[in-house]
C-alpha cells in the first residue's frame, strides 16, 4: 500500500477495499474462523448459555497514555461479557473511518487490538470498514460485538444483589477518566496519569472458581462507580452503604478532579469492575483477585444493606452521610 | 491526599462539633454560606446533618452562574449565533436557560460553541483561528476575574485583535451588603468566600461587622475548615463582638493578592450590575475599562436583546437572597430538574437546587 491516507476508495468495496482487508487486517487478527472471508463468521457452539454484547467507542483522544481506541474497544466489549460471568469467545469488530485517516494511525490501532485480543484470549471472527467523508465522522469510529459462553449454575446479575452482600473493587477508580481528560485539554499534571483500560475476564474466571456466590458483577466505565452502584441498587430493590474513607483512589487523581471539580466516584474505568457476594466468600474471592494482576488492590469498599432502599449512601470521612445519586448528562464528554 | 485528609480527619470534626454544640444559643441561628463551593462542600461531606438542632445553614448568591441574568444569558446566544463566531465559555453556562434557549440549544443547532477551561484557552483558540473572532463569556466573582485581566493584557500586548470578551463579572461584598440592607432574612452570620477572599483579602467585608453588626469568617471549603467557622462565628456571636476573622489563614491574607487587585484595576473598573433575583446592586459589577474597549463584545457586535420576564412559580431569586429554600418552591423536582432546568440554581453544579435536588430525599435536608 503506497499511499499514506485513508481515502473513500478504501471503503468502496473494491479492490482497494480487499486489498486494506488482506494487508491491513488479516495478518495480524488470522484465525480459522476469520479467513474464509465469507459473509458471516461460521463456527461451532459450546452447549448452555450464551452472552451477547455490543458497544461503539468513539473516544477523544483515540490514542491516550495506557491506551488507545483499539484496546479500548477490544477490553470493552469483552469485559462487558465477562460481567455476565461468560469466557468471551468471538467479537466482530466494525470500523468507521474518516477520509485522509493515517494509515500508520490505523496499522497501529489494529496492532494494538491484536494485541488486547491476544491478552483476553478471543478471537476476532467479524468485521467491516466503511469511509466516511471528511468530517462525517470524528477520525475513527469503532464498534464490537461479542459472544461468550456461560458456565454451568452461574447466575450473575443486577437484580442477585442481596442484603448483606459486600461491595469489592479490584483497585484504583477514575484513572481512565482523567487521563483522557488530561491528555485532551493537555493538562500537564506533574505524573502522568496510565488509563486502567484492560481486559478482566481472566480475573473474572479466576474469582467465579473461588466462589460460586458471586451475585452481581459490574465494570464501573461511563458515570464511574456511582452510576454502577444505583443501577444495582435499584434492579434489585435495595440499598447500597459505601465508606469514603475505603475507597482506591490515587492520590493524582484525588488532586487532578479537585482541580477539575469532578468527583472521581463519577469518574470512568475501563479496567475495573465491582463484585457484590455473601461475606462469606469475601475473603476467598478477594485472595485470588490479590494474585491477578488486574486486582492486585482489590478492597472491600461497602455493603448492601436494607434502607433507604434503591440508593446509595456515602458515608463521608467526618462521619457524615450523602446519597450518590445518578449523575445528570456527561461528567466528561466521549471518555470511551 | 496531602494538604487535604488532614483537613477531613474525623476525630478533630468530632472535636469542633462538640465545642458547636457548647456555643449553640437557645435561638435559632442562621448563617448564611455565601459562596456556592461552600454550598457543596456543606453537601458533599454531610455537614448539615451534623450540626445541632438551631444552627442553621442558608445558601448564598455566590454562585456565578446563577446570579447572571437571562438577558446576559439571551445575549450571549445571541452572539453565539453571528456568523464567524466562534464562542467559548465555562461548562457550567452551557445549560443554563435563557428566555427561549441556551448555548447547548445554540450548538447543537450547530453554533460554534467550545467549552474552556481558562480564559487562556480561549485566547488560544483566537490565535489558532485568525479568520474568526473568538468571545470569551466572562463570568465569575473576584475569583476568576483576575485571571480574565491578565488574559486580555496579553490579548493586548500581543496585539490580538480577534478576541473579544462578554463581561458578566460580578463582585461579592456588594452583594452581601444588599442582602443584609434588605432585611428579608434574620442573618446572625456570614461564612465569607475563602478564594474571593483570597485576591481581595479581608478588609472589604469591615463594613458588614462595623455597620451591620454581623459577623464574618472566611472561610476554607474543607469540613475541617467549615466546621472551624461555625465555631468561630458562633463564640463572635456569644461574645457580641462582630468583626471579621480569617478561618482560611492559609491562603487568605488581610491585604489579598495585591498583584491580583493590581491587574484587575488595569483591565476593569466598577459599575452597577444587574443580578439575577436580587436586581440592579450599585459597584457591583465589573466593565472593561477605556483602554481595553476594543475587546468589549458588547461594543464590538451589534445585537438587539429584549429584557424578558422571569420564568412562572421560579423562585430562584429568592432562594439566592435565603428567603426560600428550594423545597419551597413548586417547580422544584416537579417540573424544575437537572435534565430540564427551568431556574439557574438548578444547572449549576453550585446552584443551590441542584445541590439540594441531590439530596431531595433526605428528611433532614428539608430543614433550613
Amino acid at each position: 500500500m503506497k499511499k499514506d491516507r485513508i481515502s473513500l476508495a478504501h471503503g468502496g468495496g473494491g479492490s482497494l477495499t480487499k486489498r486494506l482487508i488482506k494487508e491491513a487486517f488479516l495478518p495480524p487478527f488470522r484465525n480459522p474462523i476469520l479467513e474464509v472471508l465469507d459473509d458471516s463468521a461460521v463456527f461451532k457452539i459450546e452447549k448452555g448459555r450464551m452472552a451477547f454484547s455490543t458497544d461503539s467507542y468513539v473516544v477523544n483522544p483515540i490514542f491516550f497514555p495506557g491506551g488507545d481506541i483499539g484496546r479500548l474497544a477490544i477490553c470493552g466489549t469483552v469485559n462487558d461479557l465477562a460481567m455476565s460471568g461468560a469466557r468471551p469467545l468471538y467479537l466482530s469488530a466494525s470500523l468507521i473511518i474518516e477520509e485522509g485517516f493515517l494509515l500508520k494511525d490505523l496499522k497501529r490501532i489494529i496492532a494494538s487490538m491484536k494485541e488486547a485480543s491476544k491478552e483476553a484470549g478471543i478471537e476476532i471472527v467479524a468485521g467491516d470498514t466503511k469511509v466516511v467523508n471528511k468530517g462525517g465522522a470524528d477520525r475513527l469510529f469503532i464498534t464490537t460485538t461479542g459472544i461468550g459462553i456461560i458456565g454451568e449454575g452461574i447466575d450473575i446479575s443486577g437484580v442477585n444483589a442481596r442484603v448483606g452482600d459486600v461491595v469489592i473493587v479490584n483497585g484504583y477508580l477514575g484513572d481512565h477518566g482523567v487521563a483522557i481528560i488530561s491528555e485532551r485539554e493537555r493538562l500537564d499534571f506533574r505524573t502522568k496519569l496510565i488509563s486502567d483500560c484492560a481486559p478482566l475476564n481472566h480475573l473474572v474466571a479466576d474469582m467465579l472458581k473461588a466462589s460460586g456466590k458471586i451475585h452481581v458483577l459490574r465494570d464501573p466505565t461511563r458515570g464511574g462507580l456511582v452510576t454502577v452502584l444505583n443501577e444495582v441498587a435499584q434492579s434489585s430493590g435495595v440499598g447500597i452503604e459505601i465508606f469514603e474513607d475505603k475507597i482506591p483512589i490515587r492520590e493524582e487523581v484525588k488532586g487532578a478532579c479537585e482541580m477539575l471539580g469532578y468527583d472521581p466516584l463519577y469518574v470512568a474505568n475501563e479496567g475495573k469492575l465491582i463484585v457484590l457476594i455473601v461475606p462469606q466468600d469475601a475473603d476467598k474471592v478477594l485472595k485470588v483477585m490479590h494474585k491477578n494482576k488486574y486486582g492486585r488492590n482489590a478492597k472491600i469498599i461497602g455493603r448492601v444493606v436494607k434502607k433507604p432502599e434503591e440508593t446509595v449512601l456515602l458515608r463521608t470521612q467526618i462521619g457524615g452521610s450523602r446519597i450518590l445519586d445518578m449523575l445528570v448528562g456527561e461528567q466528561l464528554p466521549r471518555i470511551c | 491526599m496531602r494538604f487535604v485528609d488532614e483537613f477531613r480527619d474525623p476525630k478533630l470534626a468530632r472535636k469542633l462539633l462538640d465545642g458547636i454544640k457548647g456555643l449553640t444559643p437557645d435561638r435559632e441561628v442562621n448563617l448564611m454560606e455565601v459562596c456556592g463551593t461552600h454550598t457543596v462542600a456543606i453537601f458533599k461531606h454531610g455537614i448539615k446533618e451534623l450540626l445541632p438542632q438551631g444552627v442553621n445553614l442558608l445558601s448564598g448568591p455566590g454562585c456565578p452562574v446563577c446570579v447572571t441574568p437571562m438577558e446576559t444569558i439571551d445575549r450571549a446566544i445571541a452572539l453565539a449565533g453571528l456568523p464567524g463566531i466562534i464562542f467559548t465559555t465555562f461548562g457550567d453556562m452551557i445549560k443554563v436557560p435563557g428566555s427561549s434557549s441556551s448555548l447547548e440549544e445554540a450548538k447543537a443547532q450547530g453554533k460554534d460553541v467550545r467549552i474552556v477551561y481558562s480564559s487562556l484557552d480561549a485566547l488560544r483558540i483566537a490565535k489558532e483561528n485568525p479568520k474568526k473572532k473568538t468571545i470569551f463569556f466572562g463570568i465569575g466573582f473576584e475569583t476568576t476575574s483576575p485571571s480574565i485581566a491578565c488574559t486580555l493584557s496579553r490579548a493586548k500586548k500581543e496585539g490580538i485583535k480577534n478576541f473579544f470578551l462578554l463581561s458578566a463579572h460580578k463582585l461579592i461584598p456588594p452583594a452581601m451588603k444588599a442582602i443584609l440592607e434588605a432585611k428579608e432574612v434574620n442573618l446572625a452570620g456570614f461564612i465569607s468566600p475563602g478564594h474571593v477572599s483570597t485576591i481581595i483579602g479581608s478588609r472589604p467585608y469591615e463594613f458588614i461587622s462595623k455597620e451591620f453588626g454581623t459577623p464574618c469568617v472566611i472561610s476554607g471549603f474543607e469540613p475541617l475548615d467549615v466546621l472551624q467557622s461555625i465555631y468561630m462565628l458562633l463564640l463572635q456571636i456569644r461574645e457580641r463582638k462582630p468583626k471579621v476573622e480569617i478561618q482560611y489563614r492559609r491562603c487568605v491574607k488581610p491585604e489579598g493578592n495585591i498583584k491580583a487587585q493590581k491587574e484587575l484595576d488595569k483591565v476593569f473598573e466598577i459599575s452597577d450590575s444587574s443580578w439575577r433575583g436580587l436586581g440592579t446592586i450599585p459597584n457591583s459589577g465589573l466593565r472593561l475599562r477605556k483602554e481595553f474597549s476594543s475587546f468589549n463584545a458588547e461594543k464590538a457586535f451589534d445585537v438587539q436583546i429584549e429584557s424578558s420576564p422571569e420564568p412562572k412559580g421560579c423562585l430562584c431569586g429568592e432562594i439566592l437572597r435565603g428567603v426560600r429554600i428550594p423545597v419551597e418552591c413548586s417547580l422544584f423536582v416537579k417540573e424544575c430538574t437537572p435534565e430540564h432546568p427551568i431556574g439557574p440554581c438548578m444547572v449549576s453544579s453550585e446552584g443551590t437546587c441542584a445541590t439540594y435536588y441531590k439530596y431531595h430525599r433526605r428528611k433532614d435536608y428539608e430543614k433550613r
